[in-house]
């Protein structure tokens, strides 16, 4: 069974401010990105896994299915413990600061840190605004254990940040605040209990999420940036682009033999879904396959080579 | 107590435990042929070789109780002190040494040899003991490894490399180049690795799932499907072949059990051996429907441990649970009495009062609740979480109100909550005191003594359920009368078994049997 993970917007309700449980617009996907980002590094280059398919799930999150064979064999073990490597929040509602970093920082934690420095000022400070309200202010203060700090004078909540940053590198002990303070409002939030059982369900791709119509398509990594929730084809909008009249196919029915007939009703039912929206997101997913496809063949090759089965 | 070789009875245990050897022809050959020395030529092993040898049933008993003893306290520091802590090895040190087992690399002779032999004969016997149900298993491997962690890193490093080449255990060195282009990751990744270290010792690349431990918590370098793995955490591999190991051989082990549980004279040891340690585990359900659903708000308060008060007040709340929750707590009202049908009524009306509808509660939730009580699926009756299992396992995160609120809830909300709950200052620092001591079972008991106004608890708390019998008697003046019951029945008891005329076997086995239960009394 492939190690999938499920990243769920409710789970960063607490850091927010935006939306809050099944909602989500354009300010918060930027968490989706960021955490399709880290995960999928983290998968390629520490775990060595090649196969990877980041799904929309139709509402509020994204799964990731990874299908290489050695990923397909993990024992239950072994995938709790890919989801605990992964794992940088920790607590619930009873926590409030929830990410503590020490010395050493693994390798993991800065490529993490590197990922989402790069998002985190549009983000943070200025679309969820987490240093502009005295409400918010309030919030990232008690993530500090004394009141190191507070912002009197200082309203540019940018200025806010770079204060507090510095503040962090000259304090004793506290040379890490700032970093904990990314993490904890952006670092992925994953449900361990998802990734560790061989027998848990989930959605599958190109199924409809039954409470918004939209279709669980593929994301293309390498447009993950100018990915919209909001633009994925719903079950209607699909419809309604297979009721268009097929001007174009209407030559080919004249020129077809009735034995033919068949294999052309076929054919045009294969092609529908390349007049749809969906045709793009098929794309995606038969990349991935080929993909997948040409590894197969690669390492049955080698067996057979290695077996001197010519 | 008989002391003769019983060769009936040990030709059956043999046979039993030599199917194992079947696994390992060629070394069985060479054992058959060496000398004693030969035979335990390190203190430490593998357990890969069943012994082979009679022996009686005295040492047979006595054997397998004193081992378990040991594992008994490996499980009681591991939960009260940090694991390698001082504190922890002062204790198990003085364990091991006062129940005599092997420890350190000493090759002390005659003694030293009995230890060795003590060591590799229990832990077969304790395997007969602990293969047959998957809990079981679970323990016993759970302890056996904590065990076997510590004296191999007690051991010197030569003996480290010694065990490594006796047991033929060849891992991937990582090459000079590749360790100077890494040097930094890998010093950035472990602990107390330094530039000098890894120059001069071996580094270890293993594919990743035979390193999890060191993968879970993140104490190791990570690359391309490799974890590199500096030679002073090469315990972390080793303990991981001696997992696998194991629990095959636990496997295996339980399909052979038949035959031994047939002979009496071993039965009754074993059946006590696997019961002692988990005392109660509230499965099976007394007093179903003695409780009523109007009675759980005032007894959450009264009776409950604060996990379980916890627990119900956010249900209350948010007339909501996520699964961890719903388990942790249902399980527990199962164990307190509450049948099926009050279950589901119970969550039914809260969950109603929120978001979810009464179908979609009898499609969705009702099928989990029946699930809890053996009613669907597999239908296991699962047994109500002990608080070994909800401080160590499944930590809460964002959203949840399972676990331990001593183990998992920071401790100035810990501290608030006590507050609001009318503990008294004094009270609270010791429970703080306790937390920051790890010992959250011992927090947990302080709180019962707050809440019940008592000195002394009175017990050795280690299951929710537990917590609210206990609070129940107190509460119902039970706990002083029964006392009193006890011992006048124990004086009326003790004329008569003196004038039983004959003892057959099992029934004198069976009351030696009571004596075990004296062994593991928590203290």
């Amino acid at each position: 069974k492939e190690l999938v993970f499920d990243i769920d917007m409710t789970d960063y309700d607490d850091v927010r401010r935006c939306c809050s449980a099944a909602d989500i617009c354009s300010k918060c996907w930027t968490l989706m990105t960021i955490a399709i980002r880290i995960l999928d590094r983290a998968l390629r280059e520490d775990f060595g896994f090649h196969h990877l398919l980041w799904v929309y799930s139709g509402r509020r999150g994204v799964h990731c299915w990874v299908c290489d064979d050695a990923a397909r064999k993990l024992s239950v073990a072994a995938r709790s413990a890919v989801a605990e490597y992964l794992s940088l929040i920790k607590g619930g509602e009873e926590t409030v600061r929830k990410v503590v970093l020490s010395d050493p920082i693994h390798p993991f934690i800065n490529h993490s840190l590197s990922v989402v420095e790069r998002y985190f000022c549009q983000y943070a400070i200025v679309e969820q605004d987490i240093l502009g309200s005295k409400e918010s202010v309030d919030k990232v203060l008690a993530l500090l254990p004394e009141d190191i700090l507070s912002f009197p004078e200082e309203k540019n909540p940018m200025k806010r940040w770079d204060r507090l940053c510095t503040l962090s590198s000259i304090k004793k002990g506290g040379q890490y605040f700032d970093k904990e303070i990314m993490l904890q409002y952006c670092y992925p939030r994953l449900d361990v209990n998802v990734s560790k059982g061989v027998n848990h369900l989930l959605k599958s791709p190109f199924s409809i999420h039954p409470k918004t119509g939209r279709i669980s398509v593929p994301i293309d990594l390498k447009e993950l940036n100018t990915f919209d929730p909001f633009e994925v084809p719903t079950i209607s909008l699909i419809c309604e682009e297979l009721e268009r009249p097929r001007a174009d196919e209407a030559e080919d029915d004249d020129v077809k033999d009735k034995e033919n007939e068949q294999e052309a009703g076929e054919r045009r039912r294969i092609r529908d879904y390349k007049r749809t929206s969906l045709a793009k997101y098929v794309k995606v997913f038969d990349r991935f396959l080929e993909a997948m496809a040409r590894s197969r063949k690669g390492e049955m090759l080698q067996k057979s080579d290695l077996q001197k089965d010519f | 107590m008989k002391d003769v070789t019983l060769s009936s009875f040990s030709k059956l245990v043999v046979q039993t435990l030599s199917r194992f050897a079947m696994q390992f022809p060629g070394r069985r050959k060479k054992l058959i042929g060496s000398s004693q020395n030969d035979l335990y030529d390190h203190c430490l092993q593998f357990y890969g070789q069943p012994p082979l040898e009679n022996i009686s049933l005295t040492e047979f008993e006595t054997f397998a109780v004193e081992r378990l003893k040991l594992l008994k306290t490996v499980e009681n520091l591991g939960v009260s002190c940090v694991k390698n802590s001082e504190q922890y090895t002062k204790k198990l040190d003085a364990e091991i040494s006062s129940l005599n087992f092997p420890q350190k690399a000493e090759l002390g002779g005659i003694s030293e040899y009995e230890k060795r032999r003590k060591d590799h004969i229990s832990h077969f016997i304790l395997r007969l003991a602990y293969c047959q149900t998957e809990d079981l298993r679970r323990w016993f491997i759970q302890q056996e490894m904590d065990l076997f962690r510590y004296r191999f890193n007690d051991l010197h490093s030569k003996h480290k490399t010694d065990f490594l080449h006796k047991n033929n255990l060849k891992y991937e060195t990582v090459s000079a180049e590749e360790k100077k282009s890494l040097q930094d990751k890998l010093i950035a990744s472990s602990y107390g690795l330094s530039g000098t270290k890894v120059e001069e010792h071996d580094v270890y690349k293993v594919p990743f799932q035979d390193a999890l431990d060191l993968v879970r918590t993140r104490k190791v370098y990570l690359l391309a499907g490799n974890a590199y793995i500096p030679h002073h955490e090469i315990v972390t591999i080793v303990l991981n072949d001696f997992r696998t190991r194991l629990s095959k051989a636990l496997a295996m082990t339980a399909r052979s059990l038949p035959a031994v549980q047939s002979d009496e004279r071993l039965q009754p040891l074993l059946s006590h051996l696997s019961h002692a340690y988990v005392g109660q585990d509230y499965s099976i359900q007394k007093n179903i429907g003695k409780i009523s659903l109007e009675q759980i708000d005032a007894l959450s308060g009264k009776s409950f441990p604060l996990c379980m008060r916890h627990l119900h007040k956010a249900l209350r709340e948010n007339h909501h649970l996520r699964h961890g929750g719903r388990m942790q707590y249902g399980l527990f009202l199962k164990g307190i009495g509450l049948s099926l049908e009050q279950a589901l009524q119970f969550w039914r009306s809260e969950f109603v009062k929120g978001k979810v509808d009464a179908d979609k509660f009898d499609k969705a939730y009702a099928y989990s609740v029946r699930h809890m009580f053996g009613k669907e699926g597999k239908r296991t009756d699962y047994t109500p979480y002990s608080c070994m299992k909800v401080i160590l396992s499944n930590p809460p995160s964002q959203g949840d109100y399972h676990g331990c609120p001593f183990r998992h809830s920071d401790p100035e909300l810990l501290k608030q909550k006590l507050q609001n709950y009318k503990v008294s200052p004094s009270g609270i620092n010791q429970i703080l005191e306790l937390v920051k001591g790890m010992h959250y079972q011992l927090a947990c008991q302080k709180y019962f003594e707050l809440t019940h106004n008592v000195e002394d608890a009175g017990f050795s708390l280690n299951h929710p359920n537990q917590y609210f019998t206990e609070s129940q008697k107190l509460l119902s003046g039970g706990r002083d009368i029964k006392k009193e019951v006890d011992m006048s029945q124990r004086s009326q008891e003790n004329p008569a078994s003196v004038t039983r005329p004959s003892q057959a076997n099992s029934k004198q086995a069976h009351e030696e049997m009571g004596d075990l239960d004296s062994f593991f009394q928590d203290e």
